[in-house]
């Protein structure tokens, strides 16, 4: 990790050792440009960079791409997500190189929901490469300048690759041995799925450590605080691979009616003090669905506030 | 082998409609196996159709045949004097059934009768499940003899994802997520190191996505 690979400032802001702090924003189901400021002012100055998510859950909203280049203009740093189920090898190279033209430097590769969650379960899926793939792809046409059929690129995209990590998904045991490909692969840093089961991120962040994982990427525990009872109790039941305890929705219960939104920040901000100590962890992703408002005060009680200059 | 579902009475009663008199043709092929197109489902549906369109008291005239195979010229011959005199033949083949009766029987109006589905065995009696994706570059190998393109929802070579719970898929709990199996087996038998490397991207050309596709055999011709 010597030059910068980017030169982003997630990238800079991780490099200096500075406890990265990232946020999320999903496009607005629409053309709706005013409304995706409003939400995206609510970040500036308070996250390092924002994910823009890439038709999440499989719901069709404005594009990653189209998004995250308003965003540049709005001077907020972009996280472009970027789904294999949508496009084949063709579409997701292009879309690569306009993101960087558009200023786009960070890329989350993700492999992307199944359509069947969506709002258009009838659709026909790509997956012409998968998630691992598109990593090492990104990685290729950054370090190598060259596309995959070995052609030279014109101005090869410099970006700050990224992946995804579950560390809840089954088989256990295996979560980390694909954590340790996708850095094999080229990815730069890593957001975690939305961490509730602490004593099972422990076990897995100490057998990151233990196999040296942490010192060749940065990892960014994935945060989101529950705003209700019944939003953990649907993440639980509903959500495959994510792990939400008993304890947890019991606490949010005993917090009683009208609290729960408090009681579930306050949760979140106890996880944050315990990843800024957790040996390996080097920022926090706090995704705060239609919560973007509610950042600026998260951020402020969490003591990342004001973000570093880099 | 293939397998096929019939299709819901009302669309073949709606593919019939203005027909008189019909044919329905059989298969004793695999969709004789998965019990859906042979001797005795073609009986099934001549004796329901029939009793739907006496309701309709819209009697219809029903003869029935199977034979060998729809998917070779051999036996789509053995039609030749039958074809022709119904308003509708109704072939409960595979897809490629009424594909073959049509290229060989132009003026006769050919309809499937059933929904061709996929490539796969039978789990259990009654229950089929998908096997091969027909990709035409077989990789069952490099994962211990099950195969993620066609069993994995995504077709990831590197799996299993992030929705993968208790050995289900994230898209239904009744479907087994074949990247868990995959990974518990190589693990179980000292195999971890194949699942460590990157494979390179799938050349699809072999599979549907490099066009419709032939196989010549020089020997043969």
């Amino acid at each position: 990790m010597d030059a910068l690979k980017s030169g982003s400032r997630l990238e800079k802001v991780l490099k200096a050792g500075h406890f990265a702090f990232t946020g999320e924003c999903g496009p607005p189901k629409g053309a709706n440009v005013s409304h995706l400021k409003e939400k995206l002012a609510h970040l500036k100055g308070v996250v390092d960079a924002v994910n823009i998510t890439d038709n999440q859950t499989a719901v069709v909203r404005m594009s990653s791409l189209a998004a995250s280049a308003i965003m540049v203009g709005e001077n907020l740093e972009p996280n472009y997500q970027l789904v294999c189920r949508d496009r084949n090898r063709l579409a997701i190279m292009s879309d690569i190189l306009g993101a960087y033209s558009l200023g786009i430097r960070n890329i989350l590769c993700l492999s992307g929901d199944h359509q069947k969650f969506g709002n258009h379960p009838e659709a026909k899926n790509v997956y012409d490469i998968d998630s691992m793939q598109l990593i090492a792809l990104v990685k290729k046409m950054r370090d190598e300048g060259v596309f995959p059929n070995g052609e030279e690129i014109d101005e090869p995209p410099r970006l700050f690759i990224g992946a995804a990590c579950n560390p809840f998904a089954d088989p256990f045991e295996y979560r980390v041995y694909r954590l340790a490909n996708k850095i094999k692969a080229g990815a730069d840093f890593i957001q975690t799925q939305c961490i509730y089961n602490m004593d099972k991120f422990r076990e897995f962040m100490k057998m990151a450590v233990d196999m040296g994982l942490c010192e060749k990427c940065y990892i960014l525990a994935g945060v989101t605080p529950m705003k209700s009872v019944r939003m953990a109790q649907y993440m639980a039941a509903q959500v495959p691979g994510m792990d939400v305890p008993e304890a947890l929705i019991n606490r949010l219960k005993a917090a009683g009616k009208g609290n729960y939104a408090k009681e579930g920040i306050k949760i979140a901000l106890e996880q944050i003090e315990e990843f800024k100590e957790m040996e390996g962890v080097a920022g926090v992703h706090l995704m705060a669905i239609e919560w973007e408002h509610r950042v600026p005060e998260i951020a402020e009680q969490a003591n990342v506030l004001p973000r570093p200059e880099v | 082998m293939i397998i096929a579902d019939r299709k819901p009475l009302e669309e073949i009663l709606e593919m019939i409609q203005g027909s008189k008199k019909i044919l329905i043709l059989g298969c004793k092929g695999c969709v004789t196996v998965c019990n859906v197109g042979g001797v005795k489902e073609v009986e099934v549906l001549a004796a329901t159709l029939k009793i739907a369109r006496k309701k309709e008291q819209n009697d219809l005239e029903i003869h029935q045949k199977t034979i060998e195979r729809q998917c070779d010229p051999e036996y789509i011959d053995q039609v030749k004097d039958v074809v022709g005199q119904y308003d509708a033949v109704l072939s409960m083949a595979c897809g490629v059934g009424p594909q073959f009766l049509s290229e060989a029987y132009p003026e006769q109006k050919f309809f499937p009768a059933v929904n061709t589905e996929f490539m796969g065995g039978a789990v259990t009696h009654g229950i089929w499940e998908e096997r091969c994706a027909g990709c035409g570059t077989c990789v069952i190998h490099l994962f211990d003899g099950m195969c993620p393109i066609a069993r994995c929802s995504k077709s990831l070579l590197h799996g299993p994802c992030g929705g993968s719970a208790a050995g289900k898929c994230e898209i239904d709990p009744d479907v087994v997520c074949i990247w868990d199996m995959i990974v518990k087996k190589k693990m179980a038998q000292g195999r971890l190191d194949d699942l460590l490397e990157i494979r390179p991207f799938k050349d699809w050309r072999t599979a549907r996505d490099g066009g419709p596709r032939k196989s010549i055999r020089e020997e043969l011709t």
